[in-house]
């Protein structure tokens, strides 16, 4: 029986996870590849298959947006992990630390003291136009000052092996119920290497979920709720998942009713209140009193409760003013402000379109450059440089003409390389993002794996699950 | 509990014993077909009586056939009765609640899902060994029946469930001997025949009755086994039985055992105490279809008077 070979395997122009320049197995691999290489590629062909069988009857899929309704996929995980070594996690893990104490601290001032946009850290304009500011917030102070208590945010590793964080979801973050499930199935599939090896749990992560959101109330035996936009939302799995594990209920707007601004489920036995909502609904959509007023996922109502302190809404309202790609050109600058200390984890260096230097830059270099729009996500509204059309490129350089606010540039960023199963059956790199979760409870707590996204298309770095990209199990080790 | 997942899980319940039911009339059907006189409208028009979807399949079809019947009650699409629909919306219904049942409920159904998934791909009504299939949505349906028992806590939602099954079953044995009741008894073969005996024990077969039946009774009579199937209240599928155990949820559900504290608790006890106080041949005198067929609204009844009890916002803003 033939067994896995990688003498042909190509790292070349690329940082691979797993093999050096020299194509030395790098050390936190060393066990892995022993494993694989006593494997023939019949048997590792089975393994993965009894994977994705395993993802079919946990039910785990997604359904994509502009898709028919109920068309469900599966998120494609490939077997082979990605490692972290523990020194490069706790260099993670304080980065993201750090991030995320100044990003919150960064929310509270610009809806309450505002010292941050008088002392001109951040132009006024930037803040005031992204559409995710809710000037209704002005003045408010949510329970114990915690604004972004789930984040998710996502991080890149260049051609110099560093890490740079590529954007922060301070909204809904989601995937982390992949987290959850790859793992349950990795454990499966190689049983033997997580005690070899030494991989750190990642267990607890909704028991820590349920102690940071009934820890944002005072009432005894509090009634915690996941809000959901339904069954067709592309993230169901996780909201339910979520659910399920906290032992909360999963609800609808319509689920929810406010009376004398309280907020109640309604239940068999009529009316039970509700002390904390973990909302999968983003901010236009949760109360159609004060924001999308044609929005029938929300409940009429629920923000004002929030405003009146008679329900935690977590993450808070308003946050998404960070997730602005334009804001994110400033955090760096943030962090210093708030902190007084340097950024642990640096930024991808970002060209603002509203700023003219920088604008003059992109519109002259478009053609090496990923260009995103502000206020998208989830690889919606991103032109990547190299890989387009002269027509492609005009058509952004319009919209840029049209309205810079909404457009920011960075330089194109080689993402590194995790070998990855190809459908034929073969072995080769293929680019990765990684996805941490973090909750913010009484202290900040960095959940010890990931989800490692993968573009499986070769050559490919979008790797959002809506464009083809699958997953990774993320194994962070003790040593 | 949310009155929509209270509704949910209800639905589910039904949907799932919907199933089961069908898979069972096709199977029995098929098996009594291979022994009967080659007519296939006679032998398969019955079938989709029994279900109350005849009209559709008229305006969905110009002939009755053997493999248009199997795929209509199994696989078509357009039937929202079929297997497969029922299936689909089970399994629905089951993701839209997931936290108020178990890991191992959640994975079987998935895997029953992709069952029917895979008939409905392979074209399972044209084969010959689409027995086989049957045979594994039955099984898979009563492994649900059993986690949803043996892993599932007496909570409210699971009387929920147990009611929604209840019902579905009552409504279904009540549809086969209300059908095939009459078929039998203006049959021409000769009564005691063994054409005449492989009927009644098909209809039995049909609702999974034939071995108590023939345990209780031994000899097949029209009567006794009208009997079984309506007042029998042991066996778990008789009409009576069905309605006693709908009636044990409904009255922990309802929170009073005297009496009655909501409609759905009033029209089940009435129909529960009809049946009691009932026998046979005043049935039989009477008329069996208008016997059955008054079962059948009332249960139709009962459901609606579930909904506006439990599952609606109007009620629940009003207490």
């Amino acid at each position: 029986m033939p067994k896995l070979d990688f003498s042909a395997y190509e790292t070349k122009g690329f940082y691979d996870e797993m093999f050096d320049e020299n194509n030395n197995v790098r050390p936190n691999y060393k066990l892995f590849l022993e494993r694989l290489q006593k494997m023939s590629p019949k048997k590792l062909s089975t393994l993965q298959h009894s994977t994705d069988r395993a993802q079919l009857s946990l039910g785990m899929t997604f359904n994509v947006y502009d898709d028919n309704q109920g068309v469900e996929r599966i998120l494609h995980l490939d077997i082979i992990p990605r490692i972290i070594d523990n020194k490069e996690w706790t260099h993670l893990e304080r980065g993201l630390q750090q991030r995320i104490k100044a990003l919150n601290l960064f929310i509270q001032d610009i809806y309450n003291d505002q010292k941050v946009l008088k002392d001109k850290i951040i132009p006024k304009e930037i803040i005031f136009s992204s559409i995710s500011y809710l000037k209704e917030l002005e003045g408010f102070k949510p329970p114990k000052d915690i604004w972004c208590h789930i984040t998710g945010s996502d991080l890149i590793k260049g051609g110099d092996g560093q890490y740079y964080v590529l954007e922060d979801n301070l909204r809904c973050p989601s995937g982390v119920s992949y987290m959850l499930e790859n793992r349950e199935i990795l454990k499966r599939t190689f049983p033997e290497l997580f005690e070899k090896l030494g991989v750190k749990s990642v267990y607890d992560y909704t028991h820590i979920l349920r102690d940071t959101l009934e820890s944002l109330t005072d009432a005894e035996n509090p009634t915690v709720v996941v809000l959901t936009p339904g069954i067709y939302n592309s993230a169901y799995f996780e909201h339910s998942y979520l659910a399920q594990q906290m032992g909360a209920e999963l609800v609808e707007g319509k689920d929810l009713i406010v009376q004398n601004e309280i907020v109640y489920i309604i239940t068999t036995n009529g009316l039970k209140r509700v002390d904390v909502i973990y909302r999968r609904v983003d901010d236009e959509f949760i109360d159609p009193l004060a924001f999308n007023k044609k929005s029938v996922l929300g409940t009429p109502g629920l923000f004002n409760a929030y405003l009146k302190g008679n329900v935690v809404l977590v993450n808070a309202p308003g946050t998404g003013v960070v997730d602005d790609k334009a804001v994110y050109a400033y955090i760096p600058r943030i962090i210093k402000y708030y902190l007084e200390e340097d950024m642990i984890l640096p930024n991808v260096k970002t060209y603002i379109c509203d700023e003219e230097q920088d604008r003059k830059y992109v519109l002259e270099n478009i053609h090496n450059l990923v260009v995103k729009q502000t206020d998208a996500s989830g690889g919606y509204g991103m032109l990547v440089g190299p890989k387009s059309t002269k027509k492609e490129q005009q058509e952004f350089i319009e919209k840029i003409k049209h309205n810079p606010r909404n457009y920011i540039a960075q330089p194109m960023i080689n993402l590194s390389r995790v070998p990855t199963i190809t459908d034929e059956n073969t072995i080769e790199g293929r680019h990765v993002d990684l996805r941490p979760y973090a909750l913010y409870g009484d202290d900040i707590k960095i959940i010890p794996g990931a989800l490692t996204r993968v573009a499986l298309k070769k050559g490919s770095i979008v790797v959002n699950s809506s464009q083809g990209g699958g997953s990774k199990d993320t194994w962070v080790l003790n040593h | 509990m949310l009155g929509r997942v209270a509704n949910t899980i209800y639905w589910m319940n039904r949907y799932l014993e919907r199933a089961e039911n069908y898979a069972r009339f096709i199977d029995v059907n098929y098996n009594l077909s291979l022994e009967m006189p080659p007519d296939e409208e006679q032998q398969w028009k019955p079938i989709v009586v029994i279900t109350g979807d005849w009209e559709l399949y008229k305006s969905l079809n110009t002939k009755v056939s053997k493999s248009k019947v199997i795929y209509f009650l199994a696989f078509d699409e357009k039937n929202p009765n079929s297997i497969y629909n029922c299936i689909q919306k089970a399994r629905e219904n089951a993701r839209a609640i997931r936290p108020e049942i178990t890991k191992e409920f959640w994975e079987q159904i998935n895997a029953l899902n992709y069952l029917v998934k895979a008939g409905l791909e392979n074209k399972c009504h044209k084969e010959n060994n689409l027995r086989e299939f049957f045979t594994n949505v039955k099984n898979g349906c009563q492994l649900l029946y059993g986690m949803y028992d043996a892993t599932i806590s007496r909570n409210e939602g699971w009387h929920f469930g147990k009611l929604g099954q209840a019902i579905e079953r009552a409504d279904k044995t009540s549809r086969v001997l209300d059908t095939k009741y009459h078929l039998l008894l203006d049959s021409p073969n000769e009564v005691g025949s063994s054409l005449d005996l492989i009927q009644w024990s098909s209809l039995l077969k049909s609702v999974s009755a034939y071995d108590m039946y023939r345990k209780k009774y031994g000899k097949l009579t029209s009567a006794s086994i009208a009997e079984f199937l309506i007042l029998d209240t042991e066996f778990p599928r008789s009409i009576l039985a069905c309605l006693i155990r709908a009636e044990q949820s409904l009255i922990t559900l309802s929170g009073s055992s005297f009496g009655f504290s909501n409609s759905a608790q009033k029209q089940l006890g009435a129909l529960k105490s009809q049946l009691e106080y009932t026998a046979i041949n005043e049935i039989i005198s009477g008329g069996m279809h208008e016997y059955l067929d008054d079962i059948q609204k009332k249960l139709n009844g009962i459901s609606t008077a579930v909904y506006e009890s439990f599952f609606t916002i109007e009620n629940q803003i009003a207490t």
